[in-house]
């Protein structure tokens, strides 16, 4: 690890001020469940670390005029996990349980989640976030790597877990600076992008902002649900995931909106499997039919291919998750499908 | 009891031998009192960093240093070796080639950074599975081999050439057989992952340098450092009190462990010197890799009568592979050919991993076996115990049944069984049964203990030993305490010094024999000194006497408390050293082991997710000294056997030979949730436990792969070939069997 100045500002304002425009000088701490491990493996290194975890403004969740909950990006997960308000967001507390780390669980925060770094190999063991523009990846082991979104150079896959199921839900970010008075509120997923030149990131957030809530819509009495599927019950990021938020009125799907997780350098929003769903009963038929639908442009690379296969099962078994329609499996909780 | 022949209480007479006894230094362990080698911290140290080569074939041609120097607080860059013109050839992605000392671990990362390398990449190969272009490439060694048939099937003629007259026999053979088999198999080579890194914290005190050393080797890597540095194992003192993981690569002082030797001489300050997490994956050792390709022919009974491979696989650039004696496993049938081929490959060497060759071996033979089972239609344990009828002795044949009878019983084998793939299948789960069996030595290694009885009735041992996790200081302490008749508190065991009596490594299943042999020894020794001064005093004869309940005298009759029997030695303490040496006939201990092993998995055939439900381990270890850790060592080993057949695999890219997966968030390891129940069986008979102790560590990390590989191949019907069995393997060959 390499030297740096430590900040501790107790008001997002004063946070702004010592964060750089300049993309590297400074890096954000939050848990630090992310930045502790590629600061020490020297991937990332700033000057100065600003430790946002002592302001208050972000460290609550408050309920808004519309009933939409405020969540700051310094709550730790199973402060979110804990909250009464937040029981209606199944979606997001499965995925929260599914990390199944306690250190992460109460160390990680939901800004850190939802913008920590591509876990790609070649990243972390510092080859650039593109590797030789996405050759690296090509021609080397991709067997965790991107299916979906592709075919530029970024091949990894987008970090977030909570991401699918937020943006499923709608969920909207408070972005604030870079000046002092500046401020926007935007869709969840409008943060994430795919880079097309090294050096950029995959985030849209500049070095000089602070996400600073999450703002996840009033309950609409969606179904919704997340499932991800994991080889072991660790912290280790699922092979796949998806989730899905569903208006289903009379057994038949009016609305629906699927995500899936760690299958392109973002999280991928699968249009066509809404599409397949809308105005269809739910049935194992339907969510088999969605999960095809929603991998049906898959572009696998040359280890991967076993990734289709399991982003539609986690299509497939978030909406039957979502409709009540699974069964958890026996003692160890492998979830069968009945 | 006063005589000293060498012997173990019976068991009816046994006070603390045998018994369930927490590890006395347990509380320490996991509160963080226990201070290892990575937390000692030395006044006015320097921390030292080390830069890895980031290539897995190449030459460096150069360091500058001069960058590096000039960060501040960096005090000193020491080459690892040095730089010919021509440049050095490294072979290992990770290999070290420079260390950077600093007041500050961050300064010497920063130095490590700051270092500039000039490298010329060399052609790489990293496919261990891949023969065929390995032996193209000219990167294979032969690993050697040879044919053992029945006397009855002659030997070749004077005009036969040799090699074609051995194929027809085998083909004759496979031609007999009412079934055949023929499969491939393999395991991934993988890490050895210890918890604690490999390092040291060191410093010279004159000319004798004083080690702090994570090792499982204290009494003889002094010589390693005397060696590399020019100097005599006596001018070298070693220290080690706890050891956060060896698993068989922490023998040696290691080159990095000289080359902190080395700094602090040239700086004149202490050193710390551990590996990172990455170095400590990429060079603190590895398993090597097997693969197998396999013809095997069984009698009508599914007896196997022939068996026939060649095996390859990989231990880095020196070109080795599973030993070829390990090979067919336990089940040796009349008739068998074996080869083996090393794969040359751009990785570390590998270094012992706990019971070497065995696992690897087990896990390709034995998965042959289920497959012939899976082809008859039959159970396999019924094929299992069959072909017992080609194990080397009656007894062991009869000993391996039992064992597999008790260990169906726990895992409820005759209610859970099915044929290969064809079990109810939930949804999208199927679960499957399956099973190995397994052999290890476990001699004693040589050791030697000085005991103190001081007259105040204090009692210390010392012994150049260490706790490699088997709980060595509450085996030292139970076998003293159960000859003295003391509570175990009542001793003070001492042991993690070169300067202590020398004790032999903790490699191979030897040290809990080697401690209970030499404790046992002493505690003996001094029992008929201190026995001679309580039958005067008692005016009985010396060896009616027997130590019991804190005193010492006829059973039932006179006796004096412990402290007055000590007492009795006037004023000096009483001083003993005994000695066992490796392979010396004992009463205290023995060796050859056996062990049977059954999984049962359910799988998810759409995910390829595999989730044990139950392991068991039925094992036979001789006489056992401390039931709950022993059973503990079980417990670790099948976790450890779930990690490498679920989890772990070392991951070289194909084309860079990097190793991708070198650090913890990408190696990955088996949690709580993925272990299931683990249910543990100690097969000790009195005809087992007359032969006193066997060591216990390798054995039960060993058949648990083929267990696991058989069960998911009963549950899916078709073979996952390759250990580990990860989703995307098992998606993989599913996908591959419908075609």
């Amino acid at each position: 690890m390499k030297n740096f100045e430590y900040a501790a500002p107790l008001t997002e304002l004063d946070a702004l001020e010592l964060l750089s425009p300049e993309a590297g000088q400074t890096a954000v701490l939050a848990g630090g469940a992310d930045l502790v491990g590629l600061m020490k493996r020297m991937v990332e290194t700033p000057e100065r670390v600003v430790d946002i975890g002592k302001i208050e403004s972000i460290r609550n969740i408050e309920r808004d005029s519309q009933n939409g909950l405020w969540v700051g990006a310094a709550v730790h997960l199973d402060e979110f996990q804990d909250h009464p308000l937040t029981v209606i967001y199944p979606a997001i507390n499965q995925v929260i349980q599914g990390i199944s780390s306690i250190q992460l669980q109460s160390q990680g925060t939901i800004g850190g989640e939802l913008l920590q770094r591509p876990s790609c190999w070649y990243y972390r063991n510092g080859q650039g976030l593109l590797a030789d523009e996405g050759q690296m990846v090509v021609e080397g082991d991709n067997r965790f790597h991107a299916i979906l979104g592709n075919r530029g150079p970024a091949k990894f896959v987008s970090a977030s877990r909570l991401a699918p199921a937020m943006i499923s839900l709608g969920a909207r970010v408070r972005v604030a600076g870079p000046g002092k008075d500046e401020e926007q509120i935007v869709d969840l997923e409008s943060l994430y992008c795919s880079p097309q030149k090294e050096g950029q990131r995959e985030h849209t957030l500049r070095s000089d902002q602070l996400l600073t809530h999450v703002i996840l819509p009033a309950d609409r009495g969606l179904l919704s649900a997340a499932y991800e599927v994991r080889h072991g019950e660790g912290p280790d990021p699922p092979l796949a995931a998806a989730a899905v938020a569903m208006e289903v009125a009379n057994g038949v799907v009016q609305q629906a909106k699927i995500v899936l997780g760690q299958v392109a350098p973002i999280p991928w929003i699968a249009p066509a499997a809404a599409r397949a769903l809308r105005g269809k009963p739910l049935s194992e038929a339907t969510a088999q039919q969605a999960g095809l639908e929603a991998l049906s442009r898959a572009n696998p690379l040359s280890q991967n291919e076993y990734k289709v296969q399991l982003a539609e099962v986690a299509v497939r078994r978030a909406i039957l998750r979502a409709a009540g329609m699974t069964r958890e499996g026996s003692k160890h909780g492998l979830p069968s499908l009945i | 009891m006063a005589e000293a022949t060498y012997s173990w209480p019976p068991r009816d007479k046994s006070e603390i031998i045998g018994k369930r006894v927490s590890r006395l230094d347990g509380m320490d362990k996991a509160t963080g009192v226990a201070k290892y080698t990575y937390d000692v911290n030395l006044d006015n140290q320097l921390i030292v960093r080390a830069l890895d080569c980031p290539h897995a074939h190449c030459r460096v041609k150069s360091v500058d240093a001069s960058k590096a120097m000039q960060v501040d607080d960096v005090v000193h860059v020491h080459l690892i070796k040095p730089i010919p013109e021509e440049g050095l050839e490294i072979r290992a992605h990770g290999t070290l080639i420079a260390a950077v000392a600093a007041e500050t671990e961050a300064a010497a990362a920063e130095g490590v950074a700051a270092l500039e390398v000039s490298y010329e990449m060399l052609d790489v190969f990293v496919n261990d599975a891949d023969l065929e272009t390995a032996a193209k490439l000219k990167r294979t060694k032969p690993a050697g081999g040879g044919i053992q048939l029945d006397e009855s099937l002659g030997e070749p003629g004077d005009d036969d050439d040799e090699q074609e007259w051995e194929d027809k026999i085998i083909q004759q053979l496979l031609d007999q057989a009412a079934h055949v088999v023929e499969g491939e198999y393999g395991v991934d080579a993988i890490t050895h992952c210890c918890l604690e890194p490999h390092g040291a914290t060191l410093r010279w005190n004159g000319d004798k340098l004083e080690v702090e050393l994570s090792t499982q080797n204290v009494s003889r890597t002094d010589d390693g450092f005397a060696g590399a540095l020019e100097i005599t194992a006596d001018d070298v003192d070693v220290h080690c009190d706890y050891v956060g993981g060896g698993f068989g690569s922490k023998f040696q002082p290691n080159y990095w462990g000289i080359a902190a030797a080395k700094i602090s001489k040239k700086t004149g300050r202490p050193v710390k010197f551990m590996l990172t997490r990455d170095q400590e994956l990429k060079i603190g050792g590895n398993r090597p890799s097997g693969f197998i390709k396999v013809r095997l022919g069984a009698d009508s009974d599914g007896v196997v009568q022939v068996w026939d491979s060649h095996h390859w696989g990989t231990s880095g650039f020196n070109g080795s592979t599973v030993s070829v004696g390990t090979v067919p496993y336990v089940y040796v049938p009349k008739n068998y050919r074996r080869k083996a081929t090393g794969i040359i490959t751009d990785n570390e060497p590998s270094v012992a991993w706990r019971a070497p060759n065995h696992p690897q071996a087990c896990a390709l033979c034995q998965t042959a076996y289920d497959d012939l089972a899976a082809k008859m239609q039959a159970d396999s344990l019924d094929i299992f115990l069959r072909n017992l009828a080609n194990i080397d002795t009656a007894e062991k044949a009869d000993l391996y049944a039992q064992q597999l009878r008790i260990g169906a019983d726990l895992i409820g084998w005759r209610e859970h069984w099915h044929l290969h793939g064809q079990g109810t299948r939930r949804g999208s789960v199927v679960e499957g049964l399956g099973l190995g069996i397994h052999k290890w030595g476990g001699t004693a290694n040589s050791s030697s203990c000085q005991l103190k009885i001081h007259p105040d009735g204090g009692v210390e041992s010392y012994c150049g030993t260490q706790d490699l996790g088997t709980g060595t200081r509450t085996v030292c302490a139970m076998v003293l305490a159960e000859t003295f008749g003391l509570p175990i508190d009542a001793v003070k065991v001492n042991i993690g010094s070169s300067t202590f009596p020398f004790s032999g490594a903790s490699g191979g299943s030897t040290t809990v024999g080697a401690v209970a042999e030499s404790h046992r020894r002493a505690a003996q020794d001094a029992f008929v000194e201190l026995a001679k001064g309580v039958a005067q005093k008692l005016n009985v004869a010396a060896d009616s006497l027997e130590a019991s309940a804190g005193r010492i005298g006829i059973p039932g009759g006179k006796s004096l408390s412990w402290k007055e029997a000590c007492g009795l030695m006037g004023i000096r303490p009483l001083e003993v050293t005994s000695n066992y040496k490796r392979g010396d006939e004992s009463l205290l201990s023995g060796s050859g082991v056996g062990g049977i092993q059954m999984a049962r998995v359910a799988v998810d055939l759409d995910t390829g997710q595999v989730q044990l439900k139950k392991m068991v381990a039925v094992q036979d270890m001789g006489l056992v000294i401390n039931r709950k850790t022993a059973e503990s060592q079980i417990y670790g080993a099948l976790i450890m056997a779930i990690s490498y057949s679920l989890f772990e695999q070392r991951i070289n890219d194909q084309k860079t030979g990097a190793f991708v997966n070198s650090e913890l968030d990408h190696y990955r390891l088996p949690r709580l949730g993925d272990v299931g129940e683990l249910v543990v069986h100690f097969h000790e008979p009195e005809s087992e436990r007359k032969r006193g102790v066997i060591g216990l560590g390798e054995p039960p990390v060993i058949s648990g792969g083929a267990a696991i590989s058989n069960a998911v191949c009963n549950a899916t019907g078709v073979r996952v070939p390759v250990l580990p069995l990860t989703p995307k393997r098992v998606l993989d060959t599913l996908r591959t069997a419908k075609g």
